[in-house]
């Protein structure tokens, strides 16, 4: 941990994707897909990261779990085990340590489990892969993280496969996988997007409880600001590559201050027949961001923007009071 | 309410046959519908509420059996129909928007020549300039400028073929439009936006609108009356208002507990127990007992009856909870 508390540290992160057209494939440009973002995550606290598709949020996290290398920037982990080290950096022995962690739950419980692989092969497949234990530990370990997501008797589980299962008992157990290794962190992309209502909830309360039991943090990645309210103590809200605004969740919630979280939250339907929503202005669509210009990525759709947000470059990140931080010349 | 309904639907009952045995995907569905009004049919994946769509439109799989009920529309018994005339009442009596617009649209077509098409199908003797001026005046509706009729599917974004599929099915005035999760794919900015087209266009066009989604919170937003369903049957259908604050049915009132919301002060979320059943072999009694907090005796063995408690408030429940003077 660093003197804040903090378990990682995000500083400048950055990843591009290069655009190419034509028969030779010339690069044509690059996508900004995550554009100078720096945040922290406090040990045993959850991040949610929301905002539309294409905003960067997925890429973030892909980026956190070493799935995929940035393009410039530093991600520190202040980790217990492996001290402070800059996940941008490390390579071989030290990325396999890594592994052990920092996990990831995908969002689709249908395709991100072997169909051909028991339960058991699954969940043990980390402790293998990592050496850890012997095999009658590693069972030992298996059974006790399936009890752990609910999944019991564990030993009725143990040997069927996937598609026996149905999908909130498949996300349990991408989540049982992801925790058997001891994880300090956890990037988890959507995970309870797929499931139904009623199903929904359980694994909601499971991760809550599975956090604040194991000391977990998350980077909760979603596009439902509800579950984003539930699920976490903090939200960072992306567009366009760009952190907008991050604060206090219930803070965030009753207090937008950028114009597009104005916008997005108050575009949320309200499960209320008697509420009578009014949605906050937006201009436009979502464009992709290559090669975007200098200034406000959210100028174009902005109803607020003025000369001062066109002629200057994209807004910093400040705090504007009780640790809400938003990232708008008009705020 | 009390006008005749445009649409009438009566103890709908169908299966598919699979390898495994014959799944109850629709059992003994019944509701109405009034010119105008607008009815959100709620539930889980696999409650029946899609298929019950394709049973009005009789799309079904070759492996659906409709094993009995009937569907009226404005008086005209569509299961009774033979394949012509089915095809009449498809677009200009019921039409559909379909969930994945990417799969509606066909990508080697300009997007207007498609509706065109469409047009001139139902209406023999339109001339393709007066179906072209009926696009011209249906994209301003659905908030799509008319010069993008010329443009092919994969030049428009996910929310614009939304839109596009959206004035397609208004294109032969319907008198019912389905809705089927049409804004489950999109962002929540474009989302709100559709809704609030769709919801301004029926109630313009007085057309009357089935909205089938699994989202609480939209369908709060866009409904008249709401019909919740549980494993292919009807368990509530009521005014909006009474299925979230008066709702009687355990699993109504469950549902309302488990959703998420940003307004007001965060409440607790209740995680409803197990999961839903598999319709190869549905609980005895009542589909939602081995779940119910409520459940008595009677509800293992007998299957409650859909009645009305009054004011146009059904519900089919055993031991339904006490909310009042509702």
């Amino acid at each position: 941990m660093d003197e804040n508390g903090a378990l990682v540290n995000v500083i400048g992160l950055e990843k591009r994707f290069a655009v190419s057209a034509g028969v030779f494939s010339r690069v044509k440009g690059y996508i900004h897909a995550v554009d100078d973002i720096s945040f922290d995550i406090p040990l045993g606290r959850s991040l949610g990261l929301v905002g539309e598709s294409g905003c960067g949020k997925t890429t973030t996290g892909k980026l956190l779990a070493r799935l995929m290398d940035p393009t410039a920037g530093h991600i520190y982990l202040n980790d217990e085990l492996m001290g402070r080290i800059d996940l941008a950096e490390i390579r071989g022995q030290e990325l396999k340590i890594f592994r052990r962690r920092v996990q990831i739950i995908f969002q689709d419980p249908y395709e991100s489990l072997n169909p051909r692989r028991t339960i058991y092969d699954t969940v043990e497949e980390p402790l293998r892969v990592q050496g850890t234990g012997i095999l009658v530990e590693r069972e030992a370990r298996v059974v006790q993280l399936l009890e752990l997501v609910g999944l019991t008797p564990a030993a009725s589980f143990l040997f069927r496969f996937p598609h026996e299962l149905s999908g909130g008992q498949r996300q349990r157990v991408a989540i049982a996988r992801a925790l058997v290794v001891n994880p300090a962190f956890v990037v988890a992309d959507e995970p309870t997007s797929m499931l139904d209502v009623s199903i929904r909830i359980g694994v909601m309360q499971l991760m809550s409880e599975l956090a604040e039991r194991l000391n977990v943090s998350y980077l909760y990645i979603t596009h439902d600001l509800a579950v984003a309210r539930y699920m976490c103590h903090e939200i960072a809200v992306m567009y366009l590559g760009k952190i907008v605004e991050q604060g206090e969740t219930e803070e965030m919630i009753k207090n937008p201050l950028h114009p597009y979280t104005q916008a997005l939250f108050s575009a949320v339907p309200i499960p209320n027949p008697r509420r009578d929503r009014v949605a906050i202005g937006i201009k436009g669509g979502v464009s992709a961001p290559i090669d975007p210009p200098q200034r406000c990525r959210f100028y174009d759709r902005c109803l607020v923007g003025d000369q001062f947000c066109h002629d200057n470059d994209h807004p910093p990140l400040e705090d504007k009071g009780a640790g809400h931080r938003a990232a708008c010349y008009k705020v | 309410m009390k006008d005749k309904p445009i649409l009438s639907v009566r103890n709908l009952t169908m299966h598919y046959h699979t390898r495994k045995g014959d799944v109850s995907a629709v059992d003994d569905v019944s509701f109405e519908l009034a010119r105008g009004q607008s009815l959100g049919l709620v539930g889980e994946s696999g409650c029946g509420k899609t298929s019950v769509a394709f049973t009005l439109l009789r799309l079904l799989p070759e492996n659906a059996q409709l094993l009995g009920g009937n569907v009226y529309l404005d008086g005209c018994d569509v299961l009774a129909l033979d394949n012509n005339e089915i095809r009449k009442v498809r677009w200009r009596g019921i039409s559909m928007v379909f969930q994945a617009a990417m799969n509606a649209l066909d990508p080697v077509y300009r997007v207007g020549d498609q509706i065109v098409e469409a047009l001139q199908t139902h209406f023999r003797g339109l001339s393709e300039t007066e179906a072209r001026d009926r696009v011209t005046e249906l994209f301003p509706m659905v908030g799509l400028d008319p010069s993008l009729m010329d443009r092919y599917p994969h030049e428009f974004s996910g929310g614009m073929r939304q839109r596009a599929v959206i004035a397609m099915a208004l294109s032969c005035d319907p008198k019912v439009i389905i809705a089927d999760e049409p804004t489950t794919a999109l962002d929540v900015i474009v989302q709100d936006r559709i809704l609030d087209e769709l919801r301004t266009i029926q109630r313009k066009m007085d057309m009357s609108m089935i909205y089938i989604t699994h989202d609480i919170a939209v369908v709060a937003e866009v409904s008249d009356r709401i019909g919740v369903m549980y494993a292919g049957r009807m368990a509530e259908l009521a005014s909006a208002v009474d299925v979230f604050e008066k709702p009687f049915h355990p699993y109504t009132h469950a549902l309302m507990n488990a959703f998420p919301s940003i307004e007001g002060e965060k409440q607790e979320l209740k995680a409803l127990p197990g999961e839903p059943p598999d319709l190869l072999s549905p609980p005895s009694g009542c589909r939602f007992h081995p779940r119910c907090p409520r459940r008595i005796e009677a509800c293992h063995r007998l299957q409650p009856p859909f009645e009305d408690k009054g004011e146009d408030h059904f519900v089919a429940c055993w031991n339904p909870r006490e909310v009042g003077n509702g």
